[in-house]
């Protein structure tokens, strides 16, 4: 009962969105895809921007939307971030999170302060939005959205309009938003990098329809997967911070069966992190094989192999203890190490790319 | 005296006139201009056409058929008659009645403008923070649009200060009660008292003008915010 349940079915000219879900009331849940894959408009048929007209959709038992009920967007308790800056160019920063906070008829989960906190805007308050840079504005955004103590929190590809340099200024702030919030989060992303560092669900959308739904580091160790993720397909891993090599500058990360070593970034010992090991950057040998540059050497086993986009590469997921790993091959290569499932192999891991 | 009482009494009728027309066709037109913006009713293009007609339509033919209608056969004329008020055709009210139809899309057409200007986004980001769409309206769209209300304002003042051929269909030409300023610089001219229509003609040239700048000196302000 305690979750978010919506099937939606909408057809215009030249787009269809056709999903039914069941959708977890904690975390974050990216819905992943291409554009045009019909992620947005889920998430404002979810807002109740869009107005299915055949569909349903109940949060934690209220029922939104049904043949019968329909309740408007401004009595839905969501905070909503879109992809653009969306301040009101009348007011300031300030009179921006006030707006929505005036009209905030659930009880105050999430204060003032504590958005502001959160997002880090305390000095931007008293300006206006054109006053603002890109990166700012949308970190009014979010804390307006968050202020109002939503329920339920619904972020559009907050990061695609900005560069590069203003993402990497926002993300830490996701981050926190995600470990001290208990709102459950949709994000729309097509991003594969944004959606392995925030997300703990992942939702994949093809062509107006869910093709794949599950826990994250499950759901991206599939190598069925029907979305192309291309140069994108890996894994993510939950790891903690075991010891740190200071000689060589290292850190070990320890992960459910095994480890890895990865450049040390300065965490200190025990802190949970999360890695992302994609599968070009793995590759496999049948004995362990010591003259190589290569630091990480587990011992893993084969348990499926299937064929990549590309004709000559198939990817092959292997299991080390408790984790899973996909490397890409080339199938001329796993043609002469002879590789099937239940083989023991040896994984060299090139890159381990810290998250956080 | 520069100007005599008569001309006097014609400004301040002017000025009462517009006045009255541009505070009911904010109170109407607000809505209309809304209206078409929003709908996605069939009706949306018969609709806007009425309200720019009079951008078109000499107004002498507008005014001919609303001294048919608020005549004592005409339905305003029956209406206005069952509700003991009288023919409304050669009093104020009359005048007043046929100059905010004169004048609509004067008010309509730049608020439409500046409604459309502001686009879905502003109103979802309100209904997302839990304003309803009549709060949304005042708190987002009327002070995002406010100089397209500036530019409504001043453009439907000047344009009922300068109507002419409607005054003379509905109000003809009563003193303190229909003359208007345009009325009375053609009653001069008519006279041949050129040196009056002259020095009233000014007065209507100069406040135009300065109305003018004032609008146009101000529309680069509006647009910085």
């Amino acid at each position: 009962m305690e979750t978010i349940k919506a099937r939606f079915h909408v057809d215009w000219p030249g787009f269809s969105l056709d999903v039914d879900c069941v959708l977890p009331d904690r975390g974050v849940t990216a819905l992943f895809g291409h554009s045009g894959s019909g992620k947005t408009t889920l998430l404002r048929c979810i807002a109740g921007l869009e107005r299915a007209r055949q569909g349903f959709l109940s949060f934690k038992g209220e029922i939104w939307q049904d043949d019968t009920t329909w309740r408007p967007t401004h009595k839905r308790p969501l905070g909503y971030v879109f992809q653009e800056a969306s301040l009101f160019p009348h007011l300031t920063a300030l009179g921006n999170l006030r707006y929505g906070i005036r009209r905030a008829t659930t009880e105050h989960r999430v204060s003032l302060d504590q958005a502001v906190d959160l997002l880090g805007i305390g000095h931007l308050l008293d300006r206006k939005a054109d006053r603002l840079s890109g990166g700012e504005r949308q970190r009014v955004a979010i804390a307006r959205a968050l202020a109002v103590s939503p329920r339920l929190l619904l972020m559009d590809e907050p990061l695609a309009a900005l560069d590069l340099k203003r993402k990497q200024e926002i993300l830490p702030y996701l981050e926190r938003l995600h470990d001290e919030l208990k709102i459950p989060v949709l994000y729309v992303s097509h991003s594969p990098d944004e959606v392995a560092r925030l997300a703990d669900h992942l939702v994949a959308m093809e062509d107006g329809r869910i093709v794949a739904s599950g826990p994250l580091v499950e759901t991206l160790a599939r190598i069925d997967l029907p979305i192309r993720l291309g140069e994108d397909i890996g894994v993510v891993l939950d790891v903690v911070v075991g010891e740190r090599d200071k000689t060589w500058h290292l850190a070990r990360m320890d992960f459910q069966g095994g480890s890895l070593w990865t450049r040390d970034m300065g965490a200190a010992a025990g802190s949970r992190m999360r890695v992302r090991v994609l599968a070009r950057d793995v590759s496999l040998t049948r004995q362990l094989q010591t003259q190589t540059s290569i630091q990480n050497l587990v011992p893993a086993r084969v348990s499926a192999i299937a064929d990549d986009e590309h004709p000559g590469l198939a990817l092959v997921r292997i299991r080390v203890g408790a984790s899973v790993l996909i490397a890409r091959l080339a199938k001329r290569a796993v043609a002469a190490l002879e590789l099937s499932p239940g083989q023991e192999v040896w994984a060299q891991v090139k890159t381990v790319a810290l998250l956080e | 005296m520069l100007l005599s009482g008569s001309d006097m009494q014609a400004i301040w009728l002017t000025v009462k006139l517009a006045s009255i027309v541009t505070v009911i066709l904010l109170l109407v037109g607000t809505p209309i201009a809304w209206w078409l913006v929003r709908t996605g009713s069939w009706w949306k293009g018969p609709i806007g056409a009425v309200v720019a007609l009079p951008l078109v339509l000499p107004p002498s033919v507008l005014g001919f058929y609303m001294l048919l209608a608020m005549g004592p056969d005409g339905p305003v004329g029956h209406l206005t008659r069952a509700l003991g008020v009288g023919p409304l055709p050669f009093t104020f009210w009359g005048l007043v009645i046929a100059s905010v139809f004169y004048s609509l899309p004067f008010m309509v057409q730049p608020l439409q403008n500046a409604f459309e200007a502001i686009g879905d986004r502003p109103l979802e980001v309100a209904a997302t923070l839990g304003a309803s769409p009549l709060d949304a309206f005042f708190s987002v769209v009327l002070p995002l649009a406010r100089p397209g209300f500036l530019t409504a304002v001043i453009m439907t003042f000047t344009h009922t200060v300068g109507e002419f051929g409607v005054v003379l269909m509905i109000g003809g030409n009563l003193p303190g009660i229909t003359r208007v300023v345009s009325v009375q610089i053609y009653d001069h001219v008519e006279a041949l008292e050129y040196g009056q229509a002259h020095r009233l003609a000014a007065v209507m040239l100069i406040f135009a003008f300065l109305v003018l700048l004032a609008l146009y000196a101000w529309r680069p302000d509006a647009k910085k915010g």
